[in-house]
């Protein structure tokens, strides 16, 4: 039984579930019981759960993953909440040091089943520290799992695998998603982290869409269309491993590779994708594989620079029609009531 | 006399790995895991030979560790500057300063969160005090009132640097640490009875409950930071340092101040020990090539 909730409130499911199934299950971070409850999704689960599994922490980021670590190798299952990916770079000592390392450099004798989230910004000048989309520099190192759920379904069956799984977890939650809706199963269920989905089928190019981007590619999808371009659309979901199953499998269908990354071209997942299929499909490819993200540059404050930031729709129509040879321009889709810088009207500031 | 055989040894160029021995700091390691119970866990940094044996830790798989054989206790993947036995109450040492230190909060915080009455003993030295984990810790562990000990040994040197180009001189590191709040004291590091005494007063207030407790203890590196070998001859400390050092030796202070019946027979069944355990370490195989090195659980 499903019924449409919103990407924070899954999330906020996926927590209360695991709360309430395992004992050893813990939650916390700055803000995390506060009134906004991390743009939702830690709504409510102190007062329902306790103050010993549920609780807020110090301004001490680094020192808290390292507490993580320590609850986590002794028993407990931690999840460690971030409203910013960038708050998290404090305790990068902690999570490449430590928590990936963990089973391997004690021969497998001891474990870090931990979970970290933590929210990618965008738009009301969210600026150069606090819009960051760092999967890459996460991907980069082994013994993490990297995941990007993009829709509600897939962020509540993806928190509910990474808490049980026994070895560590990044999850990076584009703050746009907090603003649509989708249909939820009610029950508790699993997604597997290294799966990406096939959104929509088709068989001239293939859109690799990476958190937010991947619904941004399907409505670039909708425009292809209607030019008589059929796409597909993989979210790729999983950042680290990549699937490269499903995308190879639906490349070597359409012959053309387009990423959209919701992160830097230069050193990002996009490369990562596009190497591996050369590798292995290049006799496979019609085109070159193309890649879309953001530009090198961090991400400027003012609108007016902060709009022409992001991959849009149109944009990704437009390279996606190259790719198949049709030289068709696409008119940016309609604002209506919203500017760039908010995904829909009712997303408004200080957020 | 391990970490001397180690040194003896070293040379060999069969302990592939760096290796920070700790001799001449050998009193805070046994005295503060003399008043411990079999339940408590103690964490460490890269010198963490001392507390892994005075913990109990296992010789024969230390030594295999530092050989780099399968039968290591981490099979060969982290060799002596990540040294485990948690059956033995040896919870896990890693070698970035004061990395470890916040891992020894959180075991402490699901000791709390379990109700169990376990100590979780964190071992530091000087030049953590300059990280900004161990400030976090501190402040973590008192917020929260975990029981945990952190017990920081003070040998004055952070490789060859100096107090003086780390800390100001009109500041000790106990009076640092109870700048957040928790209880500290200091003592003497070479002195094993007053570590004992001290460790077991520390112990027995957070166990009842009193919250964390902060140990400072002064005592010497005789050798160089890393490696086999002494290094008073580089210039960075004084051989007439040294020796004021060595004179204050915490094996030799114990033993002029109590009647040490036993001492020649002790040290004959630790010679034995530490033969048997090399020819354990040199008798095991290496990893084979094709054991799986990041055992990644499936989901």
């Amino acid at each position: 039984m499903t019924r449409r909730i919103g990407y924070g409130e899954a999330i906020r499911e996926a927590l209360d579930q695991a709360l309430a199934a395992d004992p050893d299950v813990m939650v916390m971070g700055l803000g995390v019981p506060d009134p906004k409850g991390v743009f939702g999704s830690t709504l409510g689960l102190q007062e329902k759960h306790g103050p010993d599994r549920v609780f807020d922490i110090p301004l001490s980021e680094n020192a808290v993953t390292g507490v993580a670590l320590g609850c986590a190798t002794t028993g407990l299952r931690p999840v460690l909440v971030h409203q910013r990916v960038d708050f998290t770079l404090v305790s990068f000592e902690q999570v490449i040091n430590q928590l990936a390392k963990w089973r391997f450099m004690f021969g497998g004798r001891l474990s870090a089943p931990v979970l970290i989230r933590m929210i990618i910004g965008r738009g009301w000048g969210q600026g150069p520290q606090h819009s960051q989309s760092l999967q890459a520099l996460f991907a980069h190192v082994p013994g993490l799992s990297v995941i990007m759920p993009t829709t509600p379904s897939d962020a509540k069956g993806m928190i509910t695998s990474a808490i049980e799984s026994d070895d560590p977890v990044v999850c990076l939650e584009h703050r746009w998603l907090y603003q649509i809706r989708d249909e939820v199963a009610i029950d508790r269920y699993r997604v597997p982290l290294n799966r990406a989905r096939v959104m929509r089928s088709g068989s001239d190019v293939t859109l690799v869409g990476v958190s937010y981007m991947a619904l941004e590619c399907l409505t670039a999808a909708e425009m292809l269309e209607g030019a008589g371009v059929s796409a597909e659309v993989i979210d790729l979901r999983s950042i680290r491993p990549l699937d490269d199953e499903t995308i190879l499998d639906s490349v070597n269908r359409t012959g053309r590779l387009l990423t959209v990354d919701n992160g830097h071209v230069v050193g990002g997942i996009s490369a990562e994708i596009t190497a591996m299929v050369v590798e292995r499909s290049f006799d496979q490819l019609k085109a070159a594989p193309g890649r879309m993200g953001f530009p090198d540059h961090p991400t400027p404050t003012t609108p007016s620079l902060a709009d022409g930031y992001y991959p849009l729709p149109h944009e990704i129509a437009e390279a996606a029609a190259r790719l198949v040879g049709v030289g068709q321009t696409f008119e940016p889709g309609e604002l209506g009531d919203r500017r760039l810088d908010q995904p829909d009207p009712s997303y408004e500031g200080p957020f | 006399m391990v970490e001397e055989a180690i040194a003896d040894l070293y040379p060999g160029q069969e302990m592939r790995c760096p290796v920070h021995l700790s001799i001449g700091q050998e009193a805070p390691a046994v005295g503060v895991c003399h008043v411990l119970g079999d339940q408590d866990l103690v964490v460490s940094g890269h010198r963490s030979h001392a507390h892994y044996l005075a913990r109990g830790g296992d010789l024969g798989r230390m030594l295999a560790e530092l050989y780099g054989r399968a039968s290591g206790c981490t099979g060969g993947l982290g060799g002596s500057m990540h040294l485990t036995d948690p059956e033995a109450g040896f919870l896990a040492a890693t070698p970035i300063v004061g990395s470890s230190i916040p891992v020894g909060v959180g075991a402490a915080l699901t000791a709390q969160s379990r109700g169990t009455d376990q100590v979780i003993v964190v071992f530091l030295g000087d030049a953590a005090m300059e990280t900004g984990v161990l400030h976090e810790s501190i402040n973590f562990a008192v917020v929260r009132n975990l029981p945990v000990l952190f017990c920081c040994e003070d040998n004055l040197y952070s490789v060859y640097s100096p107090m003086s180009v780390r800390q100001p001189a009109s500041r000790t590191i106990h009076d640092l640490a109870a700048g957040h709040g928790i209880r500290a004291a200091a003592g003497n590091g070479n002195d094993v009875e007053e570590v004992v005494s001290l460790a077991g007063e520390a112990r027995a207030a957070i166990r009842s409950g009193a919250g964390p407790f902060f140990l400072a203890l002064s005592t010497y590196r005789w050798r160089e930071h890393c490696g086999p070998y002494y290094d008073n001859d580089i210039g960075y400390r004084t051989p007439k340092e040294f020796e004021s050092w060595k004179a204050n030796d915490p094996i030799e202070v114990l033993a002029s101040r109590s009647a040490w019946t036993g001492r020649e027979e002790a040290t004959l069944v630790i010679e034995a020990e530490i033969r048997q355990a090399v020819d354990f370490a040199m008798a095991s195989p290496f990893p084979d090539a094709d054991t799986p090195l990041l055992p990644a659980s499936e989901v």
